[in-house]
């Protein structure tokens, strides 16, 4: 398979450590991909709030982009993946609207026709690589872990325009990828809610309650780890859990949270350096302890 | 067919304040509703079962409840749709509101956010004759927010509720975009400055969208509220970090083709928030140490001057 890739800011920026584990991955598993590095942010839903049209635009543009390339985009976040999906089906549904937007494209000698698709990482791999050929990959089974999922609202809502009616598989994708690693699901209601990210700097009292209570929850659940695949839930669990932790709970941050391609990455045999596991607030040494534990038993 | 049923049941009195579960099996028609499955229980398994409904037909609201996890209108859900290989349902109570019995909740905090808007017209004048007048265009732009039956789903599964009780929510706040955009009301200006400086105003929603999910009524409650955003900062709100987090997310991507992840953090703060910016400061550091602070010079899209050729041309067309 060849993606046209958009590994998105977050991924260049404050977790870079996703870019490095992905680009990893995609290697060991012969996913070849072609970086948009002229493709614009998507505006993260943010720059929609003040602008929508101008959201549209940025986004049509990165999909014509991939279209002459004759490729689908792959993502890496959450964020990403629902405001191009919702951008995708605004301007799928309602032709003349698309025409408009391809008009302020056209001087840069774009157009985009509507073919182009959108995938996160975690759902190429199960729709298009499939979980048996990702297995194949595998050198260590990680019986025994538990990994908590949590979605990132953008990969679940609006359900419409993330077309889960076609490709049901993707309410469970996390849930899937942790079974087929041998790891257990730390099933818990937070998975699909809000990590708190997108009010840090607004409310930060209440975003550091939904820091505290999805990572404690889950820890309280017996989970040695929660698994993501949006970089800004990332950057908020990990990166603030020290200090939401010890504000709401009076406890200490125990829980690592980690990106979908450094789960598949642990269980491919990798090291905390190929994956940049040291790169994370909260500690990953436990988890690749045990990974390395069962690894070796198995 | 059968349907299996796991219920969770509250009795104030006899409880001791504690919650239970109970699971009942019924034989239901297969074009049932949840609704029809558990009027079924109350009248043929379990009369102490409490549940709230009336109209049956998704219009008057009282039967919002959870269905596995997600807040419903059970007369508007078919057993088929949610349980469509005979899967148990899971059923409780709507969430962030007072529950009074089983899957009855109290309507009191519904209605004091809905209070706290003003959800009345107020017009400036009393017209000479006949009745305030509005076009039908103008109408029409407000029935989104006119479908709202008042069935609390948005307020239920709202993740800013869960944490923080003084949020005006989803409901209230589509109810006061209404009025907003509404041409007879005359306090639009008034509206938008109070429902933007007012603590658990338009900033706190986290745009997370379960209220545009688990609404039965395609109010879009969210949608509306990123509107009032856009309508406060035209009329001139621009006192709070809300805005200036998306100023500086839309001024970034102009500038850059990307998002600058430090200025974000710097700009939402505010440059002159000294306490604000010291309780960054360790934060900062700490990412700094691991190898993960964002770049202070960002990373650049190829091209960016393209990017902002785009901004020039959309911002043009839309003057």
């Amino acid at each position: 398979m060849k993606y046209a890739f958009y590994p998105g800011c977050v991924a260049r920026g404050g977790a870079p450590e996703l870019y490095d584990s992905a680009v990893a991955v995609m290697d060991k598993l012969g996913i070849e991909h072609v970086e948009l590095t002229k493709a614009a942010c998507t505006g993260a839903g943010l720059l929609q709030e003040k602008n929508l049209k101008m959201g549209d635009v940025l986004n049509v543009r990165t999909f014509a982009m991939a279209e002459q390339m004759g490729l689908p985009i792959m993502v890496l976040c959450s964020t990403c993946q629902g405001v191009m999906s919702q951008a995708n089906h605004r301007v799928k549904r309602d032709p003349e609207y698309l025409a408009e937007i391809n008009s302020f494209l056209a001087p840069e000698g774009l157009e985009y026709k509507g073919t182009t698709s959108v995938k996160h990482l975690l759902w190429a791999l199960i729709e298009d690589i499939g979980l048996d050929k990702l297995k194949e990959t595998f050198t260590r089974e990680l019986t025994g872990m538990n990994m908590a999922p949590f979605y990132g609202c953008y990969m679940v809502r609006p359900s419409e325009a993330l077309e889960f009616g076609a490709n049901p598989g993707r309410e469970t994708s996390l849930e899937q990828l942790i079974e087929a690693v041998g790891g257990s699901v730390t099933d818990f209601a937070g998975k699909t809610a809000c990590c708190g990210f997108p009010i840090l700097f607004i409310n930060q009292a209440n975003s550091m309650k939904m820091v505290a209570n999805h990572t404690g929850t889950a820890k309280d659940l017996g989970a040695d780890a929660m698994v993501t695949p949006c970089p800004l839930c990332h950057l908020n669990l990990d990166g603030y859990q020290p200090k939401a932790r010890k504000q709401v709970r009076g406890d200490k941050a125990d829980l690592p949270v980690i990106h979908v391609p450094q789960l598949i990455g642990l269980a491919m045999g990798m090291g905390t350096k190929e994956l940049g596991l040291q790169k994370h607030i909260v500690s990953t040494k436990e988890i690749v302890r045990k990974a390395e534990a069962v690894g070796a038993g198995s | 067919m059968q349907v299996s049923l796991k219920v969770k049941r509250f009795d104030p009195e006899d409880s001791g304040g504690k919650t239970w579960w109970q699971e009942y099996e019924v034989d239901i028609h297969p074009d049932s509703t949840v609704l029809d499955a558990l009027i079924k229980v109350r009248e043929q398994v379990d009369g102490t079962l409490a549940l709230r409904c009336a109209c049956r037909a998704s219009i008057c609201g009282s039967c919002g409840m959870r269905v596995n996890g997600g807040a419903k209108l059970v007369c508007k859900t078919r057993v088929v749709e949610v349980a469509p290989n005979g899967e148990q349902l899971v059923i409780e109570p709507m969430g962030n509101q007072h529950v009074v019995r089983d899957l009855v909740i109290s309507l009191d905090t519904f209605f004091s956010q809905i209070n706290r808007v003003e959800p009345y017209m107020q017009p400036s004048f009393v017209p000479e004759q006949g009745e305030y007048t509005a076009s039908n265009d103008s109408m029409e732009n407000l029935l989104t927010a006119m479908n709202c039956i008042m069935c609390g789903c948005c307020v239920s599964d709202c993740t800013v509720l869960e944490v923080d009780a003084n949020f005006i929510g989803p409901a209230a706040l589509a109810k006061a975009w209404r009025f907003t955009e509404d041409p007879r009301d005359d306090k639009r200006d008034e509206r938008l400055k109070s429902l933007n400086d007012e603590d658990g105003g338009i900033w706190d929603c986290t745009r997370c969208m379960k209220c545009v999910e688990v609404c039965p009524k395609d109010v879009a409650p969210m949608e509306r509220i990123m509107e009032l955003r856009e309508a406060a900062i035209e009329a001139g709100n621009t006192n709070t970090s809300g805005y200036r987090h998306t100023e500086s997310m839309y001024n970034s991507v102009r500038k850059h083709g990307r998002l600058d992840e430090t200025r974000l953090a710097l700009d939402s703060a505010g440059w002159t928030n000294i306490p604000r910016l010291l309780d960054l400061a360790p934060i900062g550091l700490n990412a700094m140490m691991k190898g993960k602070l964002p770049p202070v010079f960002p990373h650049k899209a190829e091209d960016n001057e393209k990017v902002k050729d785009l901004y020039d041309r959309v911002e043009g067309d839309q003057k």
